[in-house]
């Protein structure tokens, strides 16, 4: 079955996809997009250091990713530039570098559009076996840690007096956007990860009643903007990786029209009329 | 001197201090809360109370002096501000198991302490001030908590609802025999079960017991006596005046910056400290 290179695309790209949704909630609720989007960017950086040192480059953009996210928390602690500024300056020069170093290895041939937007298409066994064990220990790790990051997420003050350490959390966390990001890298590309993390989850956002469901319900819709994206690229013949975040888009869009907004609505009438009740 | 005393105390702070960026936000501070005791720290804005509240929790550490927490303390703390985002999807059901997995029998206790039972299935960012005060109130006391910290709690409340809630954390500090740290906007009325007040501003102005608003034909006048019980009139006994500069007159006329060294070059204190002098200017 994995024979055919279209079956091979759709299995990554759920594979992903799950993963992605339940992460990018956390995105979401820590409003962590730009944080995800710089690490994506120099993700780039960890595909020109593979090739220079010859290395595994999902292992070196895991490297690159954790280095930058240390070296964003190090300049948040000393330096006098606002994080925004920092993620901006870190994002940039991450992807320049990146460029600059494929830029200089003439010996390299190397397909700059499908790092920028995904080959999704290419992938091969051995790519859907790194998506499927590295997601699975990522989404085993992240129902770990679930309890203490969502109460953090909440109030991190809280979740300190009451005797949580948010801190291990937080740097859990991170790691598991390091993974996800190596690999989604091939599915949909530098410059369209952070979109697969927060899509879906912002779609999700208009029908669930509980952190737990919403999670479920981006991994839900992160799928479906995978097949969705797969199948119309197939028919209209569209690059496959901006296909998906469109039908991810799409899907978003849906989740505003009047029609979703009477699902959700029917899903929460008991709350809201117990709501009347009490004088609100 | 604190361990001379019967009960140990759930936590204590001696001669805690911070600083941040060269300034001492609260220096000084002996603090300590037992069993049953119910301590109020009052204070204008910026006099460093939820700074005192958080190195008694661990959530600041301090720069100087210790902090101390009993072993296995279990702490139940109302936070001055907590916003829920839009996006997370967070009802009240769940956010009185955010932290502890608290048994369902805790759960129905607080809830019905509280009174938030119509609210269980409502979206916390939806919830009114006063509504979600007490949800905060009802996930801090589900988890049985020896020491119960209460940030402004009856801050944007109304008179009322803040005389109920006064009256509930008596309540609950009988019932649950646990200790009460509790933070009040009030520079002069007080929780009247109040064991103990400490007057803060950058470190312990004064210290001591409120006096009975029954006592007081001005109170009495104002409140009337029947919401009395849960009010009372705390008397400051202060040996000297912050001044507008941030420096501090003492009673002999003499002016120095001893309370706190280097501190008095901050705008939004030094305006503080004079709303303080204002409002408590036959206190020196």
């Amino acid at each position: 079955m994995l024979d055919d290179f279209f079956i091979r695309a759709l299995v990554a790209g759920v594979g992903v996809a799950l993963v992605a949704g339940p992460l990018g909630c956390f995105v979401v609720w820590r409003r962590l997009a730009y944080f995800g989007d710089t690490l994506s960017h120099a993700a780039l950086l960890g595909v020109a250091l593979a090739f220079l040192f010859e290395v595994d480059t999902t292992l070196a953009v895991f490297a690159v990713s954790v280095c930058v996210s240390l070296a964003l928390v190090a300049l948040q602690r000393r330096a006098t530039l606002s994080s925004d500024a920092l993620l901006g300056l870190l994002s940039h020069s991450a992807l320049a570098l990146g460029l600059v170093v494929l830029a200089f290895m003439t010996w390299v041939r190397i397909d700059l559009m499908g790092l920028l937007f995904g080959d999704i298409l290419a992938v091969s066994r051995a790519d859907i076996l790194v998506i499927y064990l590295g997601g699975s220990l990522v989404i085993a790790v992240l129902a770990m840690i679930w309890h203490p990051l969502f109460a953090a997420t909440v109030s991190r003050e809280l979740a300190e007096a009451e005797g949580m350490n948010p801190d291990r959390a937080d740097v859990v966390f991170m790691l598991l956007m390091a993974v996800v990001i190596a690999i989604a890298l091939k599915i949909v590309g530098v410059l369209l990860i952070t979109a697969m993390l927060i899509i879906p989850a912002a779609a999700a956002r208009r029908f669930v009643r509980g952190p737990e469901h919403m999670a479920v319900l981006a991994a839900v819709f992160g799928a479906l903007s995978v097949a969705g994206g797969l199948f119309g690229s197939l028919e209209w013949d569209t690059p496959s990786g901006p296909s998906i975040v469109v039908a991810a888009l799409g899907l978003f869009v849906a989740s505003l029209t009047p029609l979703a907004r009477l699902a959700s609505v029917k899903k929460n009438s008991t709350p809201m009329s117990e709501r009347g009740a009490a004088g609100k | 001197m604190n361990m001379l005393k019967p009960a140990e105390p759930l936590v204590s702070l001696d001669n805690a201090g911070i600083r941040r960026d060269g300034r001492w936000l609260v220096r000084g501070v002996d603090l300590s809360v037992r069993p049953g005791e119910i301590v109020t720290l009052i204070g204008p804005n910026g006099s460093g109370k939820s700074t005192t509240a958080k190195l008694a929790l661990g959530i600041l550490k301090p720069d100087h002096g210790i902090a101390r927490r009993r072993d296995g303390l279990r702490v139940g703390y109302v936070p001055q501000k907590l916003s829920v985002d839009w996006t997370l999807p967070l009802s009240v059901e769940r956010f009185l198991r955010l932290i502890a997995r608290v048994a369902r029998d805790d759960i129905e206790a607080a809830v019905a302490r509280t009174g938030i039972g119509h609210l269980r299935r409502a979206e916390v960012r939806n919830l009114s001030g006063g509504e979600f005060q007490r949800v905060m109130l009802a996930r801090a006391i589900a988890r049985r908590p020896d020491l119960l910290v209460l940030d402004e709690p009856v801050q944007g409340v109304d008179f009322s609802s803040e005389i109920a809630l006064y009256e509930l954390i008596g309540r609950l500090r009988d019932e649950l025999r646990c200790g009460v740290l509790l933070i009040s906007h009030d520079l002069h009325v007080v929780m009247a079960a109040t064991d103990r007040v400490i007057c803060l501003n950058g470190h312990v102005c004064c210290e001591g017991t409120p006096t009975a608003v029954a006592s007081s034909d001005a109170y009495k006048q104002l409140f009337g006596a029947r919401d009395g019980p849960a009010l009372a009139v705390y008397e400051h006994q202060h040996d000297h005046t912050h001044l507008p500069d941030g420096r501090v007159r003492h009673a002999d006329g003499t002016i120095t910056d001893h309370c706190h060294p280097g501190d008095g070059q901050h705008q939004g204190e030094d305006r503080d400290r004079g709303r303080h002098d204002a409002t408590g200017a036959g206190d020196a």
